[in-house]
C-alpha cells in the first residue's frame, strides 16, 4: 500500500472563538490532484491556512511524509510546499523579480544574487504560465488574471512537492482557467506534484481533481472521488441549492447544472399537473 | 554572468560614490576660509598651520559625520518603510526623535548637562531614544506577536506624548535653557567630540552590513508577511532584527546630531523611483544617497548666510521636499524601473 504523503490529523485551527475547524482529518497520497470545495464560510480557507501555516494549529497536527510540518524550519518547508494565495500581493517589482523570489528557499547563506540555474527555472515557469512576455513589466502593471498567473509561476519556481492553491482560477477567463489547470494537471502527472486547491467552480473541480474534500460548517462533509462527492444529494445538502448533475460525455466526470427559480417552479407545476 | 540590472546597479553605485566624493571635496574647500582644491594636498602634507587645522579638525570630522548620519538615517528610512510596508514611515515616525529630544530637554532644564561635560547631552538624548525603542518593542512584541501596525501607532503616540512633555518643559524653563533646547532640536553637524563621530561612523557602516544580510528577505516582505513565510522567510524574526537595527541607528544619529529631518523619508523614495524597490540595491543606494544629500546640505547651510550658519534641518527640509516633488512628477509615467 502507498503510504500517505500529507496526513492531516484531527486539525483544529481558526479565528479565536468565532470560527474553528472541527478536528478535520484528511489523508492524501503523493501525486494526487485534490480539491477543497464547499460554500462560503464552510472552512475551506481556514483549512487551507492551517495547512500553509498562516493559522497556528490549536490541536492536531499535519504530517508531510511522516514529518510534522510544525517542526520544520520555514525554509525547509518552503522547499517542499508552495502556496498560491487568492489575492497575490502585487508589489512594485518586475514580474521576473517576483517569480525569482520563488528561489529564495534555496539560497545559501550570504548568497545575495540568484544563480544562473535559478534564472533558468524561473524562465521555464514564466514561459509555461505565459507571463514571460511581461517579464520586464512591473507586477502592478499587470491585470488581476496576469498577476495570478505570475503568482503560480512563482510557486512553481519553488519546484515544490506539494502545491497549495487558494482559488487559482478566480480572476481568469475560461481560456486561462483551462490553460492553468491543464498545466498543473500535466505537472501533476509528469512530476508527481501533489496538488491541493480550493476551488469554487464545481465543474472545474469535477473535471480536474481526482479527490475532492467537501467542507461544511468547519467539518468535512464527505470526501472521495468526484463521482461519489458531486451528486445532487450532497450538493443540495451542503449548498442548499437545487442542482441537476449529469456526466460529461467525454470525460465521464460529473457536471453540475444550476436551475433557476422560474424553471424550477415551471417544472414543479408540470409535475403536479401530470400527477393529477 | 552579469545581468543588465546588476550592471545598472553597479554603475549607479559608482555614480553616487563619485557624487559623495565630489560633495566631500566641495565641503573641504568651501567655508569662511576658502582653500582651493589644488592646495588641499600640499596643506595636508605640511601638517601644520591654520589651513591644516581647518581641514582636519573642523571640516573633515564634519564631512565624516554628515556621511554617517545621512547614510544611517536614509538607511533606517528604507528599512522601516520595508518592514512596515508603509511608504510614509521614516525614522522619526516611531517617536525615537521625540524621546531623544525629551531626554535632552530634561537634561538641559534640570541642569545635569553641566555635570559630566559635553557627553551629557548626547547621552541623555540616547537614553531618551532607547527608552522609546524599548517601550515600542515591548508593547509591539508583546505576547510573542509582531503586530507591526500596532507598533506604528504606539510609536506615533509616544512621539506625541514626548513632544507634549517637551513643550511643557520648554514653557516652564528659563529663556536661556529654551534657547539651548531649540538649538539642539534644529540639529547640527557641529560635533567637536571625535569619539562620538567614530561611534556614529562605525555603527552606520555596521547597520548597512547587517541590514544587507536581510536584503532578500526584505524583498520577500514586499509581498506581505504571509507570503514571505511561504517563501521560507521568518518574518517575525526579520522584522524584529531590522527594527532594532533601524531604531538603534536613528537613536545614535539623533543623539549626536539632533533632529535632522527629511533625509530618512525622501532619499529612499528618490532611490526607489530611479532604481526600483529591490533592497539589494535600495539599501546601498539609500545609504550613499543620504550621505551625499547631507554633505551637500551641510555645505549650503554653512555658506548661504555666511558668516552665520543655518540649521541644517532647514536645508534638508526645503531642498528635500522641493527636489522630491520635481522628481516625482518626472517619473510619474515611468514604465519600469532601472533596467
Amino acid at each position: 500500500m502507498v503510504p500517505d504523503y500529507l496526513k492531516i490529523d484531527k486539525l483544529s485551527c481558526g479565528y479565536g472563538r468565532s470560527f474553528n475547524l472541527k478536528d478535520v482529518s484528511v489523508s492524501l497520497k503523493q501525486g494526487v490532484f485534490a480539491g477543497i470545495i464547499g460554500p462560503n464560510g464552510s472552512g475551506k480557507t481556514t483549512l487551507f491556512k492551517g495547512i500553509s501555516g498562516v493559522l497556528k494549529a490549536k490541536s492536531g497536527n499535519i504530517l508531510l511524509n511522516d514529518v510534522d510540518l510544525g517542526n520544520l524550519k520555514l525554509s525547509e518547508k518552503a522547499r517542499k510546499v508552495a502556496v498560491v494565495s487568492q489575492f497575490p500581493d502585487a508589489a512594485d517589482i518586475t514580474v521576473e523579480d517576483y517569480v525569482l523570489l520563488g528561489r529564495l528557499p534555496f539560497r545559501q547563506p550570504f548568497q545575495f544574487f540568484e544563480s544562473a540555474r535559478d534564472r533558468v527555472i524561473a524562465r521555464k515557469y514564466m514561459q509555461l504560465t505565459g507571463v514571460f512576455p511581461h517579464a520586464k513589466k512591473l507586477m502592478t502593471q499587470l491585470s488581476g488574471g496576469e498577476q495570478q498567473l505570475a503568482a503560480i509561476a512563482q510557486a512553481l519556481t519553488q519546484e515544490p512537492e506539494l502545491l497549495l492553491m487558494d482559488e487559482p482560477t478566480s480572476h481568469l477567463d475560461i481560456t486561462h482557467q483551462v490553460q492553468i489547470l491543464n498545466l498543473i494537471q500535466r505537472l501533476n502527472r509528469e512530476t508527481n506534484l501533489t496538488v491541493l486547491m480550493i476551488i469554487h467552480d464545481l465543474n472545474l473541480a469535477a473535471e480536474y481533481c481526482d479527490f475532492l474534500i467537501m467542507m461544511n460548517n468547519g467539518d468535512v462533509h464527505i470526501m472521495g472521488a468526484p463521482l461519489d462527492v458531486l451528486n445532487y444529494k450532497n450538493i443540495e445538502e451542503v449548498y442548499n441549492t437545487v442542482v441537476v448533475t449529469q456526466n460529461n460525455p467525454l470525460s465521464g466526470k460529473p457536471a453540475i447544472f444550476l436551475v433557476s427559480e422560474k424553471v424550477l417552479k415551471e417544472v414543479q407545476e408540470r409535475y403536479r399537473q401530470k400527477g393529477n | 554572468m552579469l545581468q543588465n540590472r546588476t550592471i545598472f546597479w553597479m554603475g549607479f553605485t559608482l555614480v553616487i560614490l563619485l557624487l559623495v566624493l565630489a560633495a566631500a571635496l566641495l565641503s573641504l574647500t568651501t567655508g569662511e576660509a576658502s582653500i582651493s582644491l589644488r592646495d588641499i594636498i600640499p596643506v595636508l602634507k605640511e601638517k601644520e598651520g591654520m589651513e591644516y587645522f581647518i581641514l582636519t579638525e573642523i571640516r573633515m570630522p564634519r564631512i565624516i559625520l554628515a556621511f554617517a548620519v545621512g547614510g544611517a538615517l536614509s538607511l533606517s528610512g528604507a528599512i522601516l518603510q520595508g518592514i512596515f510596508r508603509n511608504p510614509l514611515v521614516e525614522p522619526y515616525t516611531l517617536g525615537i526623535s521625540g524621546g531623544a529630544a525629551f531626554g535632552v530637554a530634561l537634561a538641559i532644564v534640570t541642569g545635569v548637562h553641566f555635570t559630566i561635560g559635553m557627553f551629557m547631552l548626547p547621552l541623555s538624548g540616547f537614553v531618551g531614544a532607547m527608552s522609546t525603542i524599548l517601550l515600542v518593542s515591548l508593547l509591539g512584541f508583546l505576547r510573542g506577536g509582531t503586530d507591526i501596525n500596532k507598533m506604528l501607532l504606539i510609536g506615533v503616540m509616544i512621539s506625541f506624548v514626548a513632544s507634549s512633555s517637551m513643550m511643557f518643559l520648554m514653557s516652564v524653563t528659563t529663556a536661556e535653557n529654551l534657547h539651548g533646547i531649540i538649538f539642539w532640536i534644529m540639529g547640527s553637524l557641529d560635533e567637536p567630540n571625535r569619539l562620538l563621530i567614530k561611534i556614529t561612523f562605525y555603527s552606520s557602516l555596521a547597520g548597512l552590513v547587517i541590514s544587507y544580510l536581510f536584503a532578500r528577505p526584505l524583498n520577500a516582505l514586499l509581498l506581505g508577511e504571509d507570503k514571505a513565510g511561504h517563501l521560507g522567510i521568518n518574518s517575525r524574526h526579520t522584522i524584529r532584527i531590522l527594527f532594532l537595527v533601524a531604531s538603534l541607528l536613528t537613536g545614535i544619529c539623533v543623539s549626536v546630531a539632533g533632529v535632522i529631518g527629511f533625509v530618512g523619508l525622501v532619499i529612499p523614495h528618490l532611490i526607489r523611483l530611479i532604481a526600483g524597490s529591490d533592497y539589494r540595491f535600495l539599501l546601498i543606494g539609500s545609504f550613499l544617497g543620504g550621505s551625499f544629500f547631507l554633505i551637500l546640505s551641510d555645505v549650503i547651510a554653512r555658506t548661504i548666510i555666511s558668516p552665520n550658519e543655518l540649521p541644517i534641518g532647514v536645508i534638508t527640509g526645503m531642498a528635500g521636499g522641493v527636489l522630491f516633488i520635481i522628481v516625482l512628477n518626472k517619473f510619474r509615467n515611468r514604465k519600469q524601473y532601472g533596467a
